[in-house]
């Protein structure tokens, strides 16, 4: 009998369903994978599950008895542990604090710290994080780090089912590797892990089973490698998908649109060339956490006290803020990170929302120019096929592909000359994905030169006419043309030879960094070595 | 037809002005046997006090509306009334209001530049307004009068209207076009919601939320300039009084106290209906004890009745 | 960012790293304080002591209550109208008998918390945020205040008045024991203050253990982050009552004393904002910051401790009384700057936002 059983399932949130009478079991002792698109319901999915949410229709049954969970902490009780996207550790409180967070250890009614101390450092030991100083506040360590606590909390919960959305989205390789042998590991203990992923590479390594949600349904359930990628592909979309890519074509170099020599910032940017020409799609790859994102964010003005040089169209220009980026003598745009929270107002409409950037120039004089803000509306919607409901709606009532396409079209409607992309298609379904890739070449070929970070070696692939691949805040390779495979990306992205070098050096000197765990992703299979 | 979530409070505060109104005309029927409260020479005298909150208020919402709260109010309107009967003249005026566009400046520095929290920023400013104040005038009342003109705009009616009141009227005219019709003012509404959106969006957020501080010090700087005018001079802890009815009745106005959303009507509404409370509990002569139980209970009933603040999770 | 190997100096660094604010405060203090004793006339003399104590207590204790509120992310403006109304009352009640006594001080230190739970039920149940709430709240308890007292005055025991304002001498004196004070061991206490002793035994007895139970630590949690907070099923609401309850409680504390130094009831209400504003201001100089989830009481009371020093430094430097709020304004102003500080170092400003 299946450990967890999830029959007849129901969940809509206003006029949106979710979860459409889904059936689902996972077994004990094995990892099973769930896949879909964004929307598809695998979200909602497992929430119904961690007792985040209670279904409107349906049973969740453990062992055969029909269970019901009002909160989250009745369904960690019951042995059902997840651990989410949003990572649910407190930044101001240390790591034995937050391990223990929820039932800590006791002594005359007060929390016994020196009990709370120990069981961190034993649950850090079994996730080989033994570097981690349990009384660090969560604030000061580093994303991958955080990660790890936040697994290791989930351990410390004894859980008979293990979640994981998209958990391993912020680790470094060397912490992939490490989370995947410890789910080996727990899986052969007899645990149920669930996991989310949106790559393909880390459920080939690690999943027995798979499960395919489509549109809030549940598609079908196979062992690992019954199925082809491209049919799982096509289970999630429901339809074929002929090329990801829109091809490339032959580049004419039109000049350059930006260039930067010796940029550096603050010891995690060094010595920085690069040029981008007009209409060209250059790439930035490497592990993540190298410097890509701080790259980008300098380039739009955002870091201080930066060193060395950048061009716009021939002329040195300082990038003070990103009132000047976006600015008409520079024409810079920036797709940020995180678009809930550096992308959009999610209060404001979707009209306010697309429009913030553009004001000015929709403006006579002081005043706003009323139906020229709505014509832009109207233009952007129609431009980026937004799914709207009325263009005064909250822009948090879309989806997620929906409100980065509204984050696009809102920089699209600055017309800038240079766009910067930081991981567009992040938690992105495919379909819109598409529509971004195909979006990027049209704009090149219009002459707008584009600087993308992606952290899928595929989109770099596809997408890029060049690749730069960074490490440790430098640019280490240039990619060209048919250079730009997997292969060459990941070889230069864990960049062995300094590798060695370092790891004799940390030998000599007691002080190790962070970096240094990059060395054992050399054997790890993911075609993503980052994130 | 639904009622949009942003114009519930506007529709409950308008029924209870009403509520108000009903009480007071039935305690001045039973005892004197005339509906004194709704004479509209005595509505327009009570709105005319009305005004000098009315402006105060509008520059509060500016500073609400941006996550942010000027606690220098009080002695930004006790400082401009001082300097303006101070220097007299045909400058009294704009040295009001130069007062309260100087606390302004240095507000928005501390907040914008310095990234001090505005509560505690502005608490700061007050104090040294105050300080300075007492130096200058000795911690008497200075005895220089108000100007003609300042007691003019704060006195003197216009066709049976009270230039006070259409002074208010001018101030919420140029708010609305502020807030709704120019780029400006949309940025205010951006950088309360997620700062960082409006940040990466190339938003210019230092500079909005100086001009807003700067807004919120000059009408504050006007109002303290009319009370002058009003009173025919300026006295101490003049503006004592303004400071919470403002951020109340901005608040009842249905304005989010932590920024991003309201509209200006209803501030107006607010600021109506506590002057409104305020003239029904002087005319039941009720003692202050009461009248505070009264005001705060008012508050908390208007804020249950808006169902504010949603669950942490949906 | 690299993270400390484990030991025992790393874990020192990291306790000390943790702590510069709550140390900076202390030190600064130190350095008042002692600023002040050596250029008094009759500097580190008991009776100076006991002096300073006594004005400081109060506001140390509505500094304390302010604490709660801010750690969850808030602000009460209502702690300077608890604690007069609780003064108004303490002027009602404390007198008559010991046993009415003791009821009367129960009774207080009840009120205070009261006015704390309602304070948190409006919060909590009215879903209505916490500084407009508060803002209503004080205007009833105020309004209470003055149903209570219309005007100044009141009744309280001389003997526990003297006692609670002087040292401990004086308490086993008024009130018999360790040989009135005389007896050999007791000397090295004698003559400490008692509101020190007060000060101390709340910190030690109703701070510390309440931010080591499970409720304080999800009162940080609350303010370091709420959704994780709730998802890790912590009693978010019964963390929030308990926050404002104390926070009440110490209100009343403090209003309690207020009338055994003053032995009068007032309800003044410039007063009450003042002590209000004044407990912000103690909180962000103890080190607690505004944003909720870092800081703690005792920083607080070393917050309020420092701004009491100020004024008696400006008392026996004679500055003109004229230009006293003007320092103080331009000292608060100061060393709320301080935290600008961090504007300068940031390097990438997406940091400012937090």
């Amino acid at each position: 009998m299946p450990h967890l059983q999830l029959v007849g399932i129901t969940k809509r949130y206003g006029g949106v369903t979710a979860l459409d009478d889904v059936d689902f079991a996972c077994e004990l002792g094995s990892v099973h994978a769930v896949l879909g698109e964004n929307g598809a319901g695998k979200s909602t999915l497992i929430k119904t599950m961690a007792g985040v949410v209670r279904p409107d229709a349906g049973q969740i049954l453990l062992d055969g008895k029909p269970v019901s969970f009002a909160t989250p902490a009745q369904a960690n009780a019951a042995g059902i542990v997840c651990i989410f996207q949003e990572l649910s550790l407190l930044p101001d409180l240390s790591v034995a604090d937050n391990i223990s967070i929820a039932a800590p250890p006791r002594r005359f009614g007060l929390i016994d710290r020196h009990a709370q101390r120990r069981r961190a450092e034993e649950l850090l030991a079994r996730i080989r994080c033994e570097d981690v100083n349990p009384l660090s506040r969560i604030r000061d360590l580093s994303l991958s780090r955080r990660q790890m606590v936040e697994i290791a909390k989930a351990l410390g919960q004894d859980p008979s089912v293990l979640i994981l959305d998209e958990a391993t989205s912020a680790l470094t390789a060397a912490d992939v590797d490490n989370v995947f042998d410890i789910l080996r590991l727990l899986r052969d203990d007899g645990i149920a892990i669930l996991t989310i992923s949106h790559r393909m590479h880390e459920i080939e390594a690690v999943a027995d089973r798979c499960s395919v949600f489509r549109n809030g349904r549940h598609i079908d359930s196979f062992d690992q490698g019954a199925r082809s990628a491209d049919e799982i592909v096509r289970m999630m979309i429901g339809r074929d998908i002929e090329a990801h890519f829109p091809a490339k074509r032959e580049r004419v170099d039109t000049g350059t649109a930006l260039e930067a020599r010796g940029f550096g910032w603050a010891g995690r940017l060094h010595d920085i060339d690069l040029r981008i020409g007009k209409g060209e799609i250059l790439g930035l790859g490497g592990l993540d956490g190298q410097g890509q994102k701080e790259l980008l964010l300098g380039l739009f003005g955002v870091l201080k006290n930066t060193v060395g040089e950048v061009t716009v169209d021939g002329e040195v220009v300082r990038l003070d803020s990103p009132v000047a980026a976006k600015g008409d003598a520079l024409g810079i745009a920036l797709i940020p990170e995180d678009r809930k929270t550096e992308g959009l107002m999610l209060p404001m409409s979707i009209a306010d929302n697309l429009t913030i950037a553009s004001l000015a120039r929709l403006s006579n004089g002081p005043f706003i120019d009323g139906a020229a803000l709505e014509r832009a509306v109207a233009d952007g919607i129609a431009r980026m096929h937004i799914k709207v409901g009325s263009p005064d709606d909250p822009v948090a009532t879309l989806s997620g592909g929906n409100q980065q396409k509204v984050v696009i079209a809102k920089w699209l409607m600055t017309e800038p000359r240079i766009i910067l992309l930081n991981d567009p298609t992040r938690g992105i379904d495919v379909g819109t994905k598409q529509e971004i890739y195909a979006l990027l070449r049209t704009l090149a070929e219009a002459g707008t030169a584009i600087l993308y970070y992606s952290t899928d070696y595929e989109e770099l692939i596809g997408c890029c006419d060049r690749v730069l691949v960074m490490y440790d805040g430098r640019v280490i390779r240039e990619l060209t043309g048919d250079d730009i495979d997997e292969h060459e990306i990941i070889a230069s992205s864990l960049n062995a030879d300094a590798i060695a070098d370092a790891i004799a050096d940390a030998v000599a000197d007691a002080d190790t960094t962070a970096h240094g765990p990059a060395a054992t992703a050399g054997d790890g299979p993911a075609r993503r070595a980052g994130t | 037809m639904r009622l949009k979530e942003e114009d519930r409070p506007i529709l409950y505060s308008s029924l209870f002005i009403v509520v108000i109104l009903a009480v007071g005309t039935a305690y001045t029927m039973s005892t004197q046997g005339r509906a004194t409260l709704l004479a509209p020479a005595y509505l327009l005298q009570q709105l005319q006090v009305g005004a000098f909150l009315g402006i105060v208020a509008a520059g509060m919402m500016l500073v609400i509306l941006l996550g942010h709260i000027d606690l220098s109010v009080p002695w930004t309107i006790a400082s401009a009334a001082m300097m303006a009967t101070a220097v007299g003249g045909a400058w009294a005026i704009p040295v009001g209001l130069g007062v309260g566009l100087l606390v302004g400046l240095v507000n928005g520095f501390g907040v914008a530049y310095l990234r001090i929290p505005s509560m505690i920023f502005t608490l700061g400013t007050n104090a040294v307004l105050r300080g300075i104040m007492v130096a200058h005038t000795g911690g008497f009342a200075p005895q220089t009068k108000a100007t003609p003109l300042m007691q003019y705009l704060a006195v003197a009616k216009v066709g049976g209207i009270p230039v006070a009141l259409l002074v208010w009227a001018a101030v919420s005219v140029a708010v609305v076009v502020f807030l709704n019709r120019t780029a400006t003012g949309k940025h205010v509404f951006a950088i309360g919601n997620t700062e960082t959106s409006a940040y990466l969006s190339g938003i210019p957020t230092r500079r909005v939320i100086v001009t807003a501080f700067c807004l919120c010090g000059m009408l504050a700087g006007l109002s303290g300039t009319l009370l002058a005018g009003y009173s025919t001079k300026a006295y101490q802890g003049m503006g004592d009084a303004y400071l919470l009815p403002a951020i109340a009745a901005v608040v009842i106005g249905g304005t989010h106290i932590l920024g991003g959303r309201g509209r200006y009507l209803g501030t107006l509404i607010g600021v109506t209906l506590i002057v409104l409370l305020n003239s029904v509990l002087s005319i039941m002569q009720m003692p202050e004890a009461g009248r505070q139980v009264i005001y705060g209970s008012v508050i908390i009933l208007m804020l249950l009745v808006y169902g504010r603040g949603g669950r942490v999770m949906q | 960012m690299s993270h400390a190997k484990r030991g025992f100096a790393a874990d020192l660094r990291i306790r000390l790293a943790q702590n510069t604010a709550l140390l900076t405060v202390i030190a600064v203090f130190v350095l008042f304080y002692g600023f002040y004793n050596a250029n008094h006339p009759r500097g580190f003399t008991t009776a100076v002591y006991i002096q300073n104590a006594n004005e400081v207590f109060a506001l140390a204790m509505v500094a304390m209550a302010q604490t709660l509120p801010v750690l969850l992310g808030g602000l009460d403006l209502s702690v300077g109208a608890i604690m007069t109304l609780v003064n108004c009352l303490a002027s009602l009640v404390l007198n008559g008998s010991p046993v009415q006594i003791a009821l009367g001080v129960l009774l207080c230190m009840a009120t205070g918390a009261a006015c704390g739970l309602v304070n948190g039920c409006v919060v909590v149940y009215g879903r209505i945020q916490p500084i407009i709430a508060t803002l209503a709240t004080g205007a009833v308890f105020l309004g209470l205040a003055l149903f209570l007292r219309p005007s100044p005055g009141g009744d309280v025991d001389g003997d526990l008045s003297w006692a609670a304002t002087n040292d401990l001498f004086e308490i086993a004196a008024t009130y018999g024991f360790a040989d009135d004070g005389e007896a050999a061991w007791f000397q090295p206490i004698a003559n400490v203050p008692v509101p020190l002793v007060l000060l101390v035994v709340v910190a030690l007895f109703v701070w510390l253990p309440f931010a080591r139970s499970v409720t304080g630590r999800t009162v940080y949690a609350i303010g370091s982050g709420e959704g994780a907070a709730y998802m890790s099923g912590l009693p978010i609401d019964r963390a929030r009552l308990a926050a404002f309850t104390l926070g009440g409680f110490f209100a009343g504390l403090g209003g309690l004393y207020l009338a055994l130094q003053t032995s009068s009831g007032n309800a003044d209400i410039p007063q009450a904002g003042a002590y209000t504003l004044n407990s912000i201001a103690a909180v962000v100089i103890g080190g607690t910051s505004l944003l909720g989830g870092v800081g703690s009481a005792i920083g607080s009371i070393f917050g309020a401790l420092v701004l009491r020093t100020i004024s008696f430094n400006f008392r026996i430097f004679e500055i003109d009384p004229l230009l006293q709020p003007l320092f103080e304004g331009v000292v608060l102003l100061a060393a709320v700057s301080l935290g600008a500080i961090r504007v300068l170092r940031v390097k990438n400003t997406l940091d400012l936002f937090r």
